[in-house]
């Protein structure tokens, strides 16, 4: 529906890109290549490189070193009307002097298609956004989630290689946002538009994307599946910039195969975990746990393979689905714990001061040494 | 309470009567009757009647309004020229300089800018033999430069309030540069262009010094013909001309805001 994928490379190559402003470097040395109906997401926070990223893809800026390839096509010095890639700006620039019809022609009437083509194609695009009733009205007689769709409509309609979303989801309330993330995802799929969006919403990426690239500094810190980035970080940028992790610093002070002991100064006992390939030994590192791979409970665990830690409980919140603890060790560190409410009433809730155990596998945390 | 509000709308009345009780003045002793321009003597249009068949009046009010024409339409193109590079370019080299070389003529004393125009234009006609008389296009190159300033920043002040992602956007979806210009960005700075003609033309029609300098003999523009009639005294008809002038002023004066309030609906 796209086009010819040329070869079997990738899609979208970046390849050692560069963009400095004056001494700043905003994007450093930033490699990618990203496949044919991705759905791919940059996160990051803000300053952080991703939308520089984004508008080089788009034709705006051009790198300072490096080149992109798109369908491999070098479109490095390309500029954006001849860049086969639209792009749903994050304010989605809908142009206030024209009909929501007009806005979405605009792009196929620079391109010279054909009155009636255009007609048929602006009235199938407008149906697939669900817009087709406000084909007439100016865009300030829009609400915001039906101006999102105008500027997606439009971004869409010339059916582009590529379509770059800054923070496509960033001015909807929570309930609107929810609801667009699946329209999004289930337009992606029936087109197969390979899809970049860059957002600072890591929720939203984890969602949306079949891969993320995290990014800080104007480098990409981690780059695989939502899965790997939130089960496997690989820095504690990462880590923590991703969900709520637990981090003991510590020393690596015996390696057995897989299994590491890393003697932590913040908890009673030496800690284990697994690595496949473990930094030597007296490195040190950082143990990171999320918060609901921990287990909570008032007896002691049996399982002598588990890391098992004992505290107080220091605070807690309750969420309806689950229940956040903020558990205190004897050393004074602090980790949090989340737990389903599975059960309304058979166990005792955990109350403040509560002396309790905490205990999680080996396998559910990662060793970090950046 | 009451009593504030009272002492407020005394303030108001007298500001408002500060400015419009000359005016109305004007207007009021234009019907008048009398020879004398400030002896009441009775309701008349005759001054208007001789007004219209004065060439001399007729001839420089015609004058005025070509230049004031043509030097609107020449600084709107160039203001709007001036405050795009301003405000779209980034930063180029010499953008301070030429910025403030676009507003120095708002500063700039009549005198001065009227001064040193005249001394162009003789120093030019001695090298190049142009302008061979001054006139209508001395005048016109005169108010140009320093309405286009007004221009200019009336256009760079709408265009850095205009969402630059929208221009993006058209070029995103395959608008060359100069297509864009003329498909997003010159719609919606159209009021700006409007509002900056429009005070372009009242700023040209409205001036004594720079024309006093600049013109030759044989063409005096509207205000200095007013200025040397006056000089020899007040004649009743001068108040008929005056009294057209407000009118047209006004006219002008509200279709400029018609403009921008509907603009301003249509925005949002």
């Amino acid at each position: 529906m796209t086009g010819d994928n040329k070869g079997n490379g990738p899609f979208i190559e970046i390849q050692d890109v560069s963009k400095y402003f004056g001494d700043f470097a905003a994007v450093d040395s930033v490699s990618l290549a990203i496949q044919k109906g991705e759905l791919f997401s940059i996160l990051g926070g803000s300053g952080c490189g991703k939308t520089t990223l984004l508008r080089m893809l788009a034709g705006f800026e051009t790198p300072t070193k490096g080149r992109i390839f798109i369908d491999g096509v070098d479109v490095t010095e390309q500029p954006p009307y001849e860049r086969p890639v639209n792009m749903m700006f994050q304010s989605y620039a809908i142009f206030p002097h024209m009909t929501v019809e007009k806005n979405v022609a605009y792009g196929l009437e620079k391109d010279r298609v054909a009155r009636d083509e255009i007609t048929r194609r602006v009235d199938d695009i407008l149906k697939l956004v669900q817009l087709e009733t406000f084909a007439k009205r100016k865009p300030d007689q829009l609400s915001g989630g039906q101006r999102q769709r105008v500027a997606l409509a439009r971004a869409l309609v010339k059916r582009p290689k590529v379509l770059l979303l800054d923070e496509p989801l960033a001015a909807l309330d929570k309930k609107l946002r929810e609801h667009t993330q699946f329209e999004l995802m289930s337009i992606q799929d029936k087109l197969g538009i390979t899809f970049v969006v860059v957002t600072h919403d890591q929720e939203e990426a984890m969602i949306l994307s079949s891969r993320i690239a995290v990014m800080d500094r104007g480098r990409f810190m981690q780059v695989g599946t939502p899965k790997e980035v939130y089960e496997y970080p690989t820095s504690r940028f990462v880590a923590d910039f991703i969900g709520t992790i637990n981090m003991f610093e510590g020393t690596i002070v015996d390696i057995d195969g897989e299994r590491v002991r890393i003697n932590c100064e913040e908890t009673a006992s030496d800690l284990s975990a697994l690595s496949e390939d473990p930094p030597k030994r007296g490195s040190t590192v950082c143990v990171a746990v999320r918060p609901e791979k921990i287990f909570i409970s008032q007896n002691e665990p049996e399982n002598t393979e588990d890391i098992r830690l004992s505290g107080v409980v220091e605070d807690l919140g309750y969420f309806g689905n689950l229940s956040l603890y903020r558990i205190r060790l004897p050393g004074g560190k602090i980790v949090q714990v989340s737990a389903q409410n599975r059960r309304r009433s058979a166990e005792r809730f955990l109350e403040w001061n509560d002396e309790v155990f905490i205990s999680w596998r080996p396998r559910s945390s990662v060793i970090l040494v950046d | 309470m009451k009593k504030r509000s009272r002492f407020i709308l005394s303030i108001l009345a007298f500001g408002y009567a500060f400015l419009y009780i000359p005016l109305a003045s004007v207007i009021f002793y234009s019907f008048n009757d009398s020879r004398l321009a400030t002896v009441w003597g009775g309701f008349s249009t005759r001054w208007y009647g001789e007004l219209l068949r004065n060439d001399q009046v007729l001839e420089s009010a015609f004058l005025s309004l070509r230049i004031a024409f043509t030097v609107a339409t020449l600084a709107t193109i160039f203001g709007t020229m001036a405050g795009m590079a301003l405000s779209r370019f980034g930063r180029f080299r010499g953008r301070t300089l030429f910025s403030g070389m676009i507003t120095s003529p708002m500063v700039m004393p009549e005198v001065i800018t009227g001064l040193s125009l005249l001394l162009l234009f003789v120093s030019l006609q001695q090298l190049i033999g142009w302008p061979a008389q001054r006139g209508f296009g001395t005048i016109t190159i005169a108010h140009t430069t320093f309405a286009m300033a007004y221009v200019a920043v009336i256009v760079q002040s709408r265009l850095s309030a205009m969402d630059e992602s929208l221009e993006e956007a058209a070029m995103d979806l395959g608008g060359r540069p100069l297509r864009v210009v003329f498909d997003i960005t010159l719609p919606l700075i159209a009021p700006a262009m409007i509002a900056g003609w429009l005070l372009a033309f009242t700023l040209s029609l409205d001036d004594l010094v720079i024309a006093s300098f600049v013109s030759g003999p044989g063409a005096s523009t509207l205000p200095m013909l007013i200025f040397s009639k006056v000089k020899l005294g007040v004649t009743p008809d001068i108040n008929a001309l005056a009294t057209l002038i407000i009118l047209f002023v006004s006219t002008g004066v509200l279709i400029a805001w018609w403009v921008s309030r509907r603009a301003q609906r249509q925005s949002g």
